[in-house]
């Protein structure tokens, strides 16, 4: 067997960036007896993650703080080592060192089960990303169901944290918390539907593997790219906000308003768990975002394939939650009754539609010819822009646009 | 391991029927839904697990935490049942006894033949079509049943035209 070039253009299924992450794994397994080396792998995979998102969630932290003062023209945080590097070293030492506030009301054993149930299952959803050609910790058949079901148990958290800290402002904020997480699961789940349908599997590598391939070697055949798909991610998008809790639908812990909520009663580094839940609750969002509708780790355009898949991947992933940082430093909270209101009678209806259009795609597909193709595309779009359209007309009749008048 | 899953499943349960707490009932009887997730995992059925704990864990306790926390609590729950309430208990242990030894007797006289060889290895995709093929019928008859159930519960909690809505914020 011949060397492996270092970067091949032709098979880069054989590069050895491409390969790398896997002969380091290789080396630490050798070093176990066989028996042990399916479970030393698997622990190799868990630390690896674990290690890995918590460094990315503390420079995510100070990225975003840098970010979002940038947006409001203020520097941000720059004293603690160069230009603020150690801010996130600092904030952990704060947050371990505080002290550990528990009302004397509280169900002690929810209020401390809370953080720790919210964070396991935050950190259970990275096990079936696929983040590189060769780099999926666990291959599921249902991947993208245990990706939700791993989700939606969060909400009974948040639940145990407002209800155990005996405190009645806290129990109103988990239900509203609740109420937005449950309506805007919906639309999120719809949204991925179609997605499943045309790839055919609800496996992340199929569904990335169904994305695979160029139309003149520039343009990928990702989801994104096609009018359902474009239109499913926008829905995903705004659905992954909300139940990330981010800014506009930041209202369950709204610090200007609500005192944080449901985390009113919690302290130190109790709060700094559920701070971390939601960081890696959105870049779990995001890694899902990116793998089912930009093409997980493939590479934009095929001369581009020589970058390891999983640099592609893990860029992509930033860009995502850059625009996340975006939109936190742009728009306004929306009121509560706003929020459900946009969930219920705009992203639903708006999803179950797109479920129409990925139907007629599919039933499509067989369509060949440049003037077939063309009305393939009319008749996609159309059916996705419409519906938009009307129903944004009806929804905004008599609220928008609205007037203002300022003061002379 | 099957029995250590059968604890995991069959103490949160009688946890749950002992407590006070209602709160904490029905997040133990959570805990016995993971738990019976956890069996079909093991017994190789990861499409319903995982629809076990999305449908039940994550969906069904929102519902029954909702029902919990807004129906009224009595505060003088404490105090010991009357004569009334000591009969309609027996009535029901009784009753419960009577299905139970329906059902075990059912279980215990059908004559279950042994699994041979292998198990079949299904995947999400053969589900699909066993489910949009040959039980599309009955799955129908479900959708129509929940979606009625929906309907009910929306006519039931909509306000009347005439009454106005409690307490403007």
């Amino acid at each position: 067997m011949p060397p492996a070039p270092i970067f091949a253009t032709l098979d880069p299924d054989r590069a050895f960036l491409e390969r790398a992450p896997l002969l380091v794994r290789d080396f630490v397994t050798g070093l176990f007896p066989p028996s042990l080396q399916w479970l030393a792998g698997n622990l190799l995979a868990v630390v690896v993650i674990v290690l890995f998102f918590a460094s990315l969630f503390a420079l995510l932290t100070l990225a975003e703080r840098k970010i979002l003062g940038r947006i409001q023209n203020r520097p941000g945080p720059n004293r603690t080592g160069p230009a603020g590097l150690l801010q996130p070293l600092a904030d952990a030492v704060k947050t371990l060192v505080k002290e550990d506030i528990v009302p004397r009301a509280a169900d002690q054993v929810l209020h401390f089960l809370a953080p720790v149930v919210l964070v396991s299952l935050a950190l259970m959803a990275f096990a079936v990303l696929p983040y590189g050609r060769h780099l999926v910790p666990v291959e599921l058949d249902a991947a993208v169901l245990y990706f939700f079901a791993a989700g939606a148990a969060t909400e009974l958290a948040v639940f145990m944290a407002g209800w155990a800290s005996r405190n009645k402002y806290s129990l109103l904020a988990a239900m509203r918390a609740l109420a937005q997480l449950i309506s805007y699961e919906l639309p999120l789940l719809l949204s991925v539907v179609p997605v499943v349908m045309l790839a055919g599997t609800l496996s992340t590598t199929g569904i990335v593997a169904a994305q695979a391939g160029w139309t003149y070697g520039v343009i990928p055949h990702w989801h994104v790219l096609t009018p359902w798909g474009a239109a499913g991610f926008l829905l995903f998008f705004v659905s992954a906000l909300a139940e990330s809790n981010r800014s506009p639908f930041d209202l369950p812990e709204a610090e200007s308003e609500l005192i944080a909520g449901h985390l009113t009663e919690y302290s130190g580094f109790k709060y700094a768990l559920f701070f971390m839940a939601e960081y890696f609750g959105m870049t779990a969002l995001c890694g899902m975002g990116v793998t089912l509708f930009l093409g997980g780790w493939q590479a934009p355009c095929a001369f581009l394939e020589f970058i390891p898949s999983y640099a592609w991947f893990f860029a992509k992933l930033l860009l995502l939650l850059g625009v996340f940082m975006w939109i936190r430093g742009t728009l306004p909270r929306l009121r509560i009754d706003q929020l459900t209101r946009f969930a219920w009678k705009f992203l639903v209806p708006l999803a179950l539609i797109n479920l129409g259009t990925a139907a007629f795609w599919q039933l499509s597909a067989g369509w060949s010819g440049p003037a077939l193709q063309l009305a393939r595309w009319l008749v996609a779009l159309a059916l996705v822009a419409g519906p938009f359209t009307l129903l944004g007309r009806r929804l905004s009749a008599g609220v928008a646009p609205r007037t203002y008048r300022y003061a002379a | 391991m099957i029995l250590l899953l059968a604890l995991l499943i069959l103490v949160p349960a009688a946890a749950a029927m002992l407590r006070r707490n209602l709160v904490h009932s029905a997040l133990l009887l959570v805990l016995s839904w993971a738990g019976l997730a956890a069996f079909y995992l093991w017994s190789g059925a990861e499409f319903v697990a995982f629809a076990q704990v999305l449908v039940y864990v994550g969906a069904v306790s929102m519902v029954v935490l909702f029902a919990v926390l807004l129906t009224r609590q009595n505060p003088d729950r404490a105090a010991p049942p009357d004569a009334a309430a000591r009969l309609r208990a027996g009535a029901a242990v009784l009753t419960a006894a009577a299905v139970g030894a329906v059902i075990g007797h059912a279980i215990l006289a059908t004559p279950l033949p042994a699994a041979a060889g292998a198990p079949p290895v299904l995947t999400v995709r053969q589900l699909g079509l066993e489910l949009m093929g040959r039980h599309a019928g009955s799955l129908l008859v479900i959708g129509a049943l929940l979606t009625v159930a929906l309907l009910g519960a929306v006519v039931l909690a909509a306000a009347e035209p005439g009454e106005k809505p409690g307490g403007k914020p």
